[in-house]
């Protein structure tokens, strides 16, 4: 395959940055996205230009590091997938490819293809978390009863992999996808309940002074979320903010 | 909590514009419930009208929540629009919004905005010459005569849909309220949490409402036309 690349080059984060054109001419299709862009910076280092920085780590779907918008989706044209999980036989030969960064405000670019989502490390701190006393008499978890319905919607919810694609696809680059899987995942089962209402206000407060957008409910998140987190957890976590702020004491 | 209070966070202000649109989405039931009279009877739209018009709660309590309500959605709507924005300072080059979202979800406030000059329009043609009569003139007798010619309420609709101009301009505003609405509807059920069971049922309701007013309205308004 022959293709043209559309890439955005940036060499820091005070840099204004611009698309960059690269053609290669042997692409296989059975290759993936990051490998065709391995190749690419082969052909970059050879021919003695810098080559494009661009984050990755498992190459398996599951660490959520890889972070492009190809050919106007996060994580390119494919369903259900990261990046490293795209092959280039979703393209076609003579295809042209624009690569751009995730783009929110609270995800700067860093270099080139990088941005920095330390927000969802803030965001997460701020209360996705279980406080466990370490005293030596915590129940073990298998012993405590939760019915299989809320146990199999808090497993779907700890699925979100935090790689920011929902920021990246919604037009408002809200994070509420994000948040409201992580306030999910704990706020179905009986240890995340104890919680629950600090844990709402507090990652809504950190998530809004991040800079991300609001949900507009447009659902483009759930369509491009690799791990297909459901807008369900939207309205769930809209249910316990709405509590938690009529009667929360904080 | 710093962000706790009222609108201060962006889920307690999308629970507001949800809450504001719900009110809206009944009043325009109601005011379809009147204006579809007119279609079958001009003295029982003038009588529902004529009461509209003069009793003492719905001028002075559910008047000024109407325009409150109008008023807040509209705010509520450019504040959230610029604040989205403002989430998104470089744009993409490339951005196929169209390939996980529908039209009218990422187009709220275009739709928005047309029907807030509809609105402008709706304001001139019929609510200014009321509150003209009424608040001005002082003439609360709702007198349905002039010189002995009737000119309120039927009358006046019907004089107003004569022009084909301004058909065309409330036919392609009730379009845009559709497309509004079709998105809008079920957008306010997932904003203040209403995702379970009956959701399914709600969005296929949800779709029918979208359409099925903003027709009505139509109906209502070519039928004045081709009959005046």
């Amino acid at each position: 395959m022959k293709v043209t690349l559309k890439v955005w080059r940036q060499k820091s984060a005070s840099d204004k940055g611009k698309i960059e054109t690269y053609k290669l001419d042997n692409v296989s299709e059975h290759m993936s996205f990051l490998e065709m862009m391995d190749v690419l910076n082969e052909q970059l280092i050879g021919e003695g230009k810098v080559p494009v920085a661009f984050d990755h780590d498992c190459r398996e779907g599951i660490c959520g590091m890889c972070s492009m918008h190809i050919n106007g989706e996060p994580h390119g044209p494919d369903r259900g997938v990261t990046t490293c999980q795209l092959h280039m036989r979703m393209f076609n030969d003579g295809d042209t490819i624009y690569i751009e960064p995730f783009r929110a405000k609270g995800f700067p670019v860093i270099k080139d293809l990088v941005v920095d989502r330390t927000a969802f490390d803030r965001i997460q701190h701020a209360g996705g978390f279980v406080s466990v006393p370490t005293s030596g008499n915590t129940q073990d978890a298998n012993a405590i009863p939760i019915p299989k319905p809320d146990a199999d919607k808090a497993f779907d919810a700890a699925a979100c992999i935090g790689c920011g694609a929902c920021v990246a696809a919604c037009k408002n680059a809200s994070a509420m996808l994000f948040v409201s899987a992580k306030v999910s995942q704990f706020s179905l089962l009986p240890q995340g309940k104890v919680e629950a209402k600090r844990r709402v206000l507090h990652m809504v407060e950190q998530m809004d002074k991040e800079g991300f957008g609001n949900c507009s409910n447009t659902g483009a998140c759930e369509v491009e979320c690799p791990k297909g987190i459901s807008l369900e957890n939207i309205a769930r976590m809209n249910r316990e903010y709405l509590k938690a702020s009529l009667s929360s004491s904080e | 909590m710093s962000n706790s209070g009222l609108l201060k966070s962006s889920v307690a202000r999308k629970v507001a514009m949800a809450l504001s649109a719900f009110f809206l989405m009944i009043f325009l039931l109601q005011h379809f419930a009147i204006n579809i009279t007119s279609v079958f009877s001009a003295g029982t739209f003038n009588e529902l009208s004529h009461f509209m018009g003069t009793s003492a709660v719905v001028q002075y309590v559910f008047q000024p929540i109407l325009i409150f309500g109008v008023i807040f959605h509209f705010v509520m709507g450019f504040i959230l629009e610029i604040k989205n924005r403002q989430s998104r300072e470089v744009r993409y080059v490339k951005y196929k919004g169209g390939a996980s979202a529908s039209w009218m979800s990422r187009n709220m406030i275009l739709s928005g905005l047309v029907i807030l000059a509809f609105l402008g329009l709706h304001f001139y043609d019929f609510w200014i010459p009321e509150i003209k009569i009424k608040f001005i003139e002082g003439d609360w007798t709702g007198a349905l005569t002039e010189g002995g010619e009737p000119i309120r309420y039927f009358h006046h609709l019907r004089h107003k849909f004569e022009d084909p101009i301004r058909v065309a301009i409330y036919c392609v505003s009730f379009v845009l309220l559709a497309l509004h609405l079709l998105h809008g509807f079920n957008s306010a059920f997932q904003s203040v949490g209403a995702n379970n069971k009956y959701t399914k049922a709600l969005q296929k309701f949800g779709v029918a409402y979208a359409i099925l007013i903003p027709l009505g309205f139509v109906f209502i308004a070519l039928f004045h036309h081709l009959n005046h």
